[in-house]
């Protein structure tokens, strides 16, 4: 798959060559990170260094860093763990914090995606029937379909004031924007190493030092009772190495906001594309846009038959046909929805990737063209 | 340890000659190389998300995890589909146990299990205890194995699961796994068993055992840590409530982003335990023996627990009377071995395993447990003898004379 230019970084972006080094040499450390004997002792000297590592990509305290198999785990838990009664959150949250949550109230978004932190305020305000003190508000960062950064501080700021926990799902932004979890005022954070350039197989839920989580699993003690089972060594030597690497580099994320904003701007050039959440700040990586009158399915195969990888939406739900949930909550017709196309640029990407996406999409919208219905061309 | 380019990983030397001895198999087995080499390429150019469905780098990463899938059933005689991925046999049997036991159409309310299981299968029966459902614990005998008339006693109208343990890892007993199979089998009830250190050990059936849950483990296969699978039957079928909910992967019943590395290493290690499982064994209990006979000949005082031909042949659970086996361990600075399982290993209480096989407190804290495995050399084991022997005869010197100092006591040992 050399000449395939692979435009899906947010389903899961290329381990780094230096993290592959890190996953590599600590497969040979063969210890048990709780045995006593020296085998033990040196890899837990591999875990503690690299929660250390990750502790600074959001700059905690390593022991707020709780090791987990991945995003998914993280969110459910965040979610199942926090001993709440009622989740709210927003339609677009990714569907391991909706599929988790029991008993589920939904955040409205706008049509650009992005949260209306008003009618949060709304829902959690005195007289509202709620108990703040028994709800988990769960907002992401970054979404992970369209990248548009939603309003966390301001989420923070709702939930501390109505006395509700905030869990925000930042496994998309983070090594894309500069996080600082004190800043975000989340009292749970998410972070999974795949999507930073880490493997696959480990992620983190990042928690405020007062809160008690009751863990998904049960057994030995590690994490601090927190999550149990013999921690992923090497994965999470892996993790620490590209939480280290993934402290964004400003010049990086302008080199691929550059690029994305040159696909658009070329696409708009060649139809009338509708760019979703184009009106809010986005993450500079993504773009989630539409071919007028023709469907992601046709999209996807003609450009994988041109040597573009992208997607039709998250990876866990593009084996379905159904449009996204995520445009679903945003209002968008499921008409143009199904139209939609996500285009995520990463550490690999190139210049060139650019013209030879904008090349191929030409092509299967002018062939689609001459068949489109005239009604939809427009 | 950065691995040289030209370094042959085809002949694996995992103990360097002067470092210490690695005799903790059973809390982790080192990942075998060609298990590395086999995860290798996922590390760099077939980077993809196995459930990618648009574009080749999703299908090249699902095609590995069908491959590894394959290789896990076929060790344990099930269909690939039967098979789901997860973080760890921590996660297996949680998802086994609590699965079951939370499932909400659940028929009944009881589970059977033993004294002796893995702190996390206890760990599940409490929690779900908590949640009003009734636990009924086997004792063992003082070999360590279970009295199938007691069980059978102990299955109930309202009993939905037995969970009981292939291999014990403290003392590496096995327990009569068709026997129990059968029972289970016959009043309609599920059998889960924590396969973590038996899978790749020992030859396991599921079909010819009815198992119809079984939890494996990577790192104690010579896997990479971090994965795992649980066995769930599909005829008749095994219905659980999943622990992870989200992108609905793994049938629904565990979801998240497979590891796909992780994945193939696990189908890897499988697929080397299917080939090499009855050579290891005899080589293993060779060493075994060995060990046991060299420690003896050194004039120690020491007794095997738990029953000695029904055991898995890389274990073995030693008792020295008289010896403090917490001090032994901070004298051993040459063999790593173990007082009891990892988890519970900084823990000052004697081993609750030992313990329910019938041993006295002070016998239960003067035994440790060896893991011999498959880098284990003859030559380690030699070593490791006359080392574990020293200690235990300085140990034992001083319990008898308390004023003997250091060096009178060590002009002892080397006689």
């Amino acid at each position: 798959m050399n000449n395939v230019i692979y435009l899906d970084h947010n389903a899961t972006t290329p381990i780094r060559p230096a993290v592959a080094a890190a996953v590599v040499e600590a497969l040979s450390v063969y210890g048990n990170a709780s045995s006593v004997h020296e085998f033990g002792r040196r890899a837990k000297r591999v875990l503690e260094d690299a929660r250390e590592q990750v502790a600074a990509l959001v700059r905690v305290r390593p022991s707020q860093v709780i090791f987990t198999s991945g995003g998914t785990e993280a969110n459910n838990l965040a979610v199942r763990g926090a001993r709440v009664s009622q989740v709210f959150a927003s339609g677009i949250e990714h569907v391991s914090v909706l599929q988790a949550a029991e008993n589920l109230t939904p955040i409205p978004v706008d049509a650009g995606g992005r949260l209306h932190v008003d009618a949060l305020a709304e829902m959690l305000k005195p007289g509202s029937g709620q108990r703040p003190d028994q709800v988990l508000v769960s907002v992401m960062y970054a979404n992970n379909e369209t990248g548009v950064l939603q309003p966390v501080q301001d989420v923070a700021d709702v939930c501390q004031a109505n006395g509700a926990l905030f869990h925000c799902d930042a496994i998309q932004a983070a090594g894309k924007v500069p996080l600082d979890f004190a800043d975000t005022g989340a009292d749970l954070l998410s972070l999974s190493a795949h999507k930073i350039g880490g493997p696959q197989g480990v992620g983190a839920l990042i928690v405020r030092d007062d809160i008690r989580i009751m863990p998904t699993s049960r057994g030995g003690g590690q994490e601090l009772r927190r999550r149990a089972g013999t921690e992923n060594l090497a994965g999470i030597a892996g993790f620490g190495v590209a939480a280290e690497l993934a402290v964004p580099g400003v010049d990086e994320n302008s080199r691929l906001a550059a690029l994305r904003d040159q696909l658009e701007a070329r696409l708009h050039a060649l139809a009338p594309v509708q760019v979703f959440g184009a009106d809010h700040a986005r993450l500079g990586n993504t773009s989630c846009l539409s071919m007028p009158g023709v469907d992601a399915e046709t999209q996807i195969m003609g450009l994988d038959i041109a040597g573009v990888a992208v997607s039709a939406g998250s990876a866990c739900s593009s084996g379905k046909v159904e449009p996204s949930h995520v445009l679903q909550a945003m209002g968008i017709d499921a008409r143009i929805a199904r139209t939609a196309i996500r285009i995520s640029f990463g550490w690999t990407s190139l210049d060139a990737d650019v013209g030879r996406l904008v090349e191929a999409w030409a092509d299967i919208y002018h062939r689609a063209g001459s068949v489109r219905p005239a009604a939809m061309a427009s | 340890m950065n691995r040289s380019p030209d370094q042959n990983i085809d002949a694996p030397c995992l103990t360097a000659r002067s470092g210490p001895i690695y005799l903790d198999n059973q809390a982790t087995t080192p990942t075998d190389p060609r298990v590395v080499d086999a995860m290798l390429p996922y590390f760099s150019q077939k980077f993809g998300n196995p459930h990618s469905s648009s574009h080749a780098f999703g299908w090249e990463a699902e095609d590995a995890v069908a491959v590894a899938r394959q290789q896990i059933a076929h060790l344990i005689g099930a269909e690939p589909r039967e098979i789901v991925f997860t973080s760890g046999a921590t996660e297996s049997n949680n998802l086994a146990i609590k699965g079951a036991g939370q499932f909400p159409h659940r028929r009944g309310n009881h589970i059977v299990t033993t004294r002796v299981e893995h702190k996390c299968v206890l760990e599940c029966c409490r929690q779900l205890e908590s949640q009003g459902l009734r636990v009924s614990y086997l004792d063992v005998d003082s070999n360590g194995l279970i009295d199938l008339a007691a069980l059978a006693a102990a299955i109930v109208d309202d009993t939905i699961l037995v969970s009981i343990m292939a291999v014990n890892n403290e003392t590496g007993v096995i327990q009569p796994m068709a026997e129990i199979g059968a029972i289970c089998r016959d009043r309609g009830i599920w059998f889960h068993s924590d396969g973590a250190q038996a899978v790749g050990k020992i030859p396991i059936d599921v079909n010819a055992q009815n198992i119809d849950l079984l939890s494996i483990s990577g790192h104690k296969l010579y896997g990479p840590m971090g994965i795992g699978a649980l066995y769930v039957r599909r005829r008749p079928r095994v219905r659980l409530q999943p622990l992870i909910d989200g992108g609905g992967q793994e049938r629904g019943l565990r979801s998240g982003t497979l590891p796909t590395p992780l994945c193939v290493g696990l189908g890897q290690a499988c697929a080397l335990s299917e080939r090499e499982m009855g050579a290891e064994s005899h080589r293993l209990i060779r060493l075994r023996d060995l060990l046991l006979s060299e420690i003896r000949a050194r004039g120690c005082e020491v007794f095997v627990n738990g029953d000695m031909n029904r055991r898995i042949s890389g274990n073995l659970n030693l008792r020295f009377p008289g010896v403090r086996a917490e001090d032994l361990l901070t004298k051993l600075h040459g063999v790593a071995i173990s007082t009891g399982s990892a988890c519970t290993s900084a823990s000052v209480e004697p081993s609750y395993v030992l313990r329910a096989m019938g041993l006295a407190p002070d016998e239960a804290a003067a035994s440790v447990r060896i893991g011999l495995g498959r880098f284990t050399t003859e030559d380690e084991v030699t070593r490791a003898a006359e080392m574990i022997a020293r200690a235990v005869l300085i140990d034992v010197e001083k319990m008898d004379h308390p004023n003997l100092n250091e060096n009178a006591s060590g002009a002892v040992s080397a006689a």
